[in-house]
């Protein structure tokens, strides 16, 4: 059973909806006790960093996941501000992250290597992979999925990078770190690229 | 590389799904939820749903449609009509809306946009403007309207958009009034002339008729959003309703010509 995690952000109902069609149970997880029978986790987000941080904080469900994730090793997938909430720290905000991937989240407007684009990265781009990663089989460099963000994931370790996309410079779209994974744009709304992707992490 | 985008804009009246033209006449089309359903088929890139009754009704926004809406579409959705406050912002954002469309609010006072902005990010919040152009003696003003065109606003359309997003709105809409349901082409020249002035990304909308009228507004502004009713709506020299949207290959040849 595929738990994802409710803590009052973002866009379950849509994750669960993708999970139907592709007939794959899923549930949300609201309260620690929801956690038990759950094989794979998805931790989605939109909206400000802080307020996803402190929602989280406030669940009561931060220590139970970060025990079936960082010690019973449960696979995890972030999901844009959920991706990001992995990182150690986000310009957007001073609420700490989860850290459980070694990074900082940065502003695209604030790089120096960002020229003249429309900021938020908004729309369809695709995706450069950087190595086989069980979560973008059967996928290639054609495929393409929604991003809305005005903030990157900028990951200390790039090997850990499995894909990165390109909005005025390449910036780390996709990670893969052991047990814990996360995408920076939104699987459950990208048609049929994001249902192979979220049917990948289902299946491994 | 990033796209533009193409984006359906369905518009809801007494819970039905309608078309107006010139933002009066609003002509029934079907359900909305049923057309949600066939947009998901067609692989849409977004989908706008802007409830025009909410604010001339002081309502409001229709929560439980909102959220069924919301559950049935597969692709990114933005909602606008009514929305005045943050409240009602994060209750929509939570119902598994991306984005936030603010229209009367943010002209009446644009510090909604940044409050809105400090709580569900800059990313999801769209400030929408209607415009209409009007001929002066010093030449064409592009006035701003709310409630359906019906309140004349003071400022002009590109000084509000300006206002628009230093307050904090991560997309700006530009509602062509005077073009609304023509079918003849977008307002190519205010559209530059935004283009040129503005950061955020933008969507035009009103006065789309063909995948030409996409193509000549991406040839002159770039990576901006291309939005239609009608064109997505009606087929044929009888305007029968039928929901259509660009293949992947009409949208590749679209892009291809341009990038």
């Amino acid at each position: 059973m595929i738990g994802i995690v409710d803590y009052g952000v973002g866009n379950i109902q849509a994750i669960l909806n993708v999970y139907d069609r592709l007939n794959v149970q899923a549930c949300r997880v609201r309260t620690p006790s929801d956690l038990n029978h759950i094989s794979r986790l998805i931790l989605p987000g939109v909206g400000s960093f802080d307020r996803a941080m402190q929602l989280l904080n406030q669940s009561g469900l931060r220590e139970s996941l970060e025990a079936i994730v960082l010690l019973k090793k449960v696979p995890i997938l972030g999901v844009c501000v959920g991706f990001q909430m992995l990182a150690s720290s986000s310009e957007e905000g001073i609420e700490p992250g989860l850290n459980w991937i070694p990074g900082r989240v940065s502003s695209f407007t604030r790089d120096s290597r960002f020229c003249r684009m429309p900021s938020p990265h908004m729309g369809w781009n695709c995706v450069n992979l950087k190595f086989d990663s069980k979560l973008f089989k059967g996928l290639d460099d054609y495929s393409s999925f929604y991003f809305l963000h005005s903030y990157f994931f900028d990951c200390d370790d790039k090997s850990y990078v499995t894909a990165t996309s390109h909005y005025s410079f390449d910036f780390d779209c996709a990670i893969s770190f052991d047990n814990i994974h996360g995408v920076q744009f939104h699987p459950e709304k990208s048609h049929e690229f994001g249902a192979k992707l979220l049917l990948n992490f289902a299946e491994f | 590389m990033l796209r533009p985008r193409i984006i359906p804009c369905l518009l809801i009246h007494k819970k039905g799904l309608v078309k107006t033209k010139f933002f009066k006449f609003p002509k029934y089309i079907g359900d909305p939820i049923n057309s949600v359903r066939i947009f998901n088929e067609l692989k849409v890139d977004e989908l706008m749903i802007l409830d025009i009754d909410a604010t001339v009704n002081r309502a409001e926004p229709n929560y439980e449609l909102i959220s069924m809406l919301a559950a049935e579409c597969s692709s990114p959705l933005c909602y606008g009509g009514g929305i005045k406050n943050v409240d009602q912002a994060l209750r929509i954002l939570d119902l598994g809306v991306e984005k936030i469309a603010v229209s009367a609010a943010a002209v009446a006072n644009p510090s909604i946009l940044s409050s809105i902005s400090s709580f569900i990010g800059q990313q999801s919040v769209v400030g929408v403007i209607d415009t209409r152009s009007i001929s002066t003696h010093f030449g064409k003003e592009y006035k701003v309207f709310t409630h359906n065109g019906n309140t004349l606003h003071k400022e002009g359309c590109i000084e509000l958009a300006k206002i628009f997003e230093n307050s904090g709105a991560g997309e700006i809409v530009i509602n062509s009034i005077d073009r609304d349901g023509e079918m003849l082409g977008y307002n190519i020249e205010l559209a530059q002339e935004i283009r040129s002035v503005l950061k955020v990304p933008l969507t035009f909308l009103g006065g789309a008729g063909s995948l030409n009228d996409i193509n000549e507004l991406i040839q002159a502004c770039g990576l901006v959003g291309a939005a239609a009713g009608s064109l997505f709506f009606f087929k044929g020299k009888y305007n029968s309703v039928l929901i259509n949207y660009p293949s992947v290959k009409q949208k590749n040849e679209l892009f291809q010509s341009i990038f």
